[in-house]
């Protein structure tokens, strides 16, 4: 068995989630090859090299893939493809996007959003918004992977000493072009692999309290901000925020969500959190089942109090 | 332009999912189905396009049992001028449906393909992209702005961090993300009206695709349980538990 890894970077930096995919292809077994793809990443490629447990990296640079648009990274991966068992990567915004497209490709099916491997064919990933988890085998040749990455424990980020092989990054397939980025400008950690996360709802109210009241919080304990989806439609905060079931997975150490009421599909994307803390007004807010800590209480005066003090 | 938009028939978002006692499957028995929310979002795209008259015709499309039928009639009371069902028994896939959908494309030749990022039930977010590369097109997933040109479009799509605009080549596949639009209510009226629009029923014999599941469901379980905690009184209480208890500040 041989798997290619597909790892996550923005030209500059690898991503944590490799990490979390590498210990999925570790858990799989076999020889492990990571694939770097992208414009002026090699330093990406010499990060990548370090990593424990890879046997080789593979770096594919061009204009084309500085972006890691779908149709030209699908086009690469695809053209790699034939040298391996298993095509990893983190289901993240990009891994979604470009591997469903290889999978048909290949005429194989894709296993999403694992959690668990159960076997080098069988694999465990949760369905209805986490409230099921499906086991299923893969009788493809090859199988296409995405992984959760909040489900499997990060490798380090050195022991190893992978070769480096360049590959040819392939012709642009002309199909589209990014022609705006707007990434939201913050100091703090990233959402996906801060420690803490505060997170706030609807009982927010406004994006001036949402910002008023949590950041000073999220200051003391340098955490990421995190909502859930009604906070994001009402516009306290921008979308990326969005903790859930079609938004972000995370699994903090901590995670402290205020005013919110706890539905399943916002529990979907932080029930894996070590430690929970609730703070509610609602003392039958469906958030307190699954609260290590519950606060019932107006967050407008809690909050300040819990900053205040900490 | 034609625009087509295939429409899942899922469990309603409000309803918990539970295993079946055989753990073969979800128990869906007597449970209130739904068209699912990322497609309600799709089709209300392109009802505004067709208002809008850079759509000519609103197509939809559903995959699975007789039941999906329903599914389709919601579709047509929403706005889509006419509908297809391809009908089979059989479990579909991800891969399956895309094929089935390349198929339709063939017979209808849409302009654009609107469907939902993610079905609420398999939560795969694969049908859309796998479409989109066997038509050998191109594709721009988890959108929150569709903008229409000549023979292109412009993009706005969620990613991780903020937000990224592509701009494509038409035909192309768009998938939809939540703050695309807010999806209407289908009226008393409208839902009189669209038991009398076209609704065409084929097969997957009759396109000609194979659609046998590529995954095995071993089983189903229930994910592990989370203990419940305590109500604390006050801060200095959760503060004590936090750093003493839990130390995890
Ligand atoms: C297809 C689909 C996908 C979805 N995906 C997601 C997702 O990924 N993530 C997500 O989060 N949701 C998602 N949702 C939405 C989800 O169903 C809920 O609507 C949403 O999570 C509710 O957000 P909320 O808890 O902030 O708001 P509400 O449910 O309105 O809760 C607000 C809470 O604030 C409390 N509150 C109000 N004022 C105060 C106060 N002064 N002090 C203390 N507490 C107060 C209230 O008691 C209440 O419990 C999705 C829904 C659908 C249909």
């Amino acid at each position: 068995m041989t798997i290619l890894v597909v790892a996550e970077h923005d030209n500059q930096h690898l991503k944590a989630a490799t990490r979390h995919v590498l210990a999925a292809a570790e858990a799989i077994g076999g020889e492990i090859h990571v694939l770097v793809a992208g414009q002026h990443c090699a330093g990406v490629a010499e990060a990548a090299r370090a990593l424990p447990g890879v046997s080789c990296v593979r770096l594919a640079q061009s204009d084309a893939l500085e972006s890691a648009g779908a149709e030209n990274m699908a086009a690469l991966v695809v053209r790699l493809a034939p040298d391996y068992t298993h095509l990893l990567t983190a289901a993240s915004a990009s891994g979604k996007n470009w591997m469903p497209r290889v999978a048909a490709l290949l005429d194989v099916a894709q296993i999403s959003d694992i959690v668990r491997v159960d076997a080098p064919d069988t694999f465990t990933r949760p369905i209805y918004a986490g409230s099921v988890w499906a086991t299923v085998r893969s009788a493809d040749a090859i199988k296409a992977v995405t992984v959760r990455t909040t489900a499997f424990e990060a490798l380090p980020e050195t022991g190893g000493a992978a070769c480096l092989e360049t590959v040819e990054a392939g012709v642009d397939t002309g199909l589209s072009r990014r022609t705006g980025l707007a990434l939201n400008a913050s100091s703090r950690p990233e959402l996906e692999t801060a420690r803490v996360v505060v997170s706030g709802g609807r009982g927010l109210g406004s994006a001036e309290r949402f910002s008023a009241l949590l950041e000073p919080l999220a200051d003391k304990l340098n955490a990421a901000l995190g909502a859930s989806r009604a906070a994001v439609d009402s516009g306290y905060v921008p979308n990326d925020y969005q903790v859930g079931q079609t938004g972000k997975i995370v699994a903090p150490d901590l995670y402290i969500a205020v005013g919110i009421s706890g539905a399943i599909q916002h529990l979907a994307g932080m029930k894996a959190s070590r430690v929970i803390v609730a703070i509610n007004k609602d003392p039958d807010a469906p958030i307190f089942a699954v609260a290590d800590y519950g606060l019932v209480g107006d967050l407008n005066q809690v909050v300040p109090a819990l900053t205040a003090a900490l | 332009m034609k625009v087509l938009v295939p429409v899942k028939r899922v469990l309603d978002y409000n309803i918990k999912a539970r295993p079946k006692a055989d753990a073969s499957g979800v128990e869906l028995a007597g449970l209130k189905m739904s068209m699912n929310p990322f497609d309600e979002i799709a089709m209300e795209a392109a009802i505004r396009f067709k208002e809008g008259g850079q759509a000519s015709e609103v197509i939809a499309v559903s995959c699975g049992p007789q039941a999906n039928q329903e599914t389709l009639r919601t579709a047509l009371a929403l706005g889509a001028d006419r509908a297809v069902l391809v009908e089979t028994e059989v479990e579909l896939q991800p891969l399956a449906v895309a094929k089935l959908l390349k198929a339709l494309v063939a017979r209808e030749q849409p302009g654009l393909v609107i469907c939902g990022k993610q079905a609420i039930d398999d939560d795969a977010n694969q049908t859309g992209q796998m479409l989109s590369a066997l038509l050998g097109w191109s594709q721009a997933t988890f959108a929150s702005r569709i903008e229409l040109g000549e023979g292109t479009a412009l993009v706005t799509r969620e990613i991780d961090g903020g937000l990224e605009t592509l701009s494509i080549r038409l035909p192309a596949v768009v998938s939809t993300d939540l703050r695309l639009n807010e999806p209407r209510y289908a009226t008393l009226p409208n839902i009189m009206k669209a038991k009398k629009k076209p609704l065409e029923t084929l097969t997957p014999e009759s396109l000609g695709v194979d659609i046998a599941p590529r995954l095995t469901l071993l089983k189903v379980a229930e994910p592990p349980a989370r203990q419940g905690g305590i109500k604390v009184d006050d801060v200095a209480q959760l503060l004590d538990k936090l750093k003493n208890e839990a130390k995890v500040i």
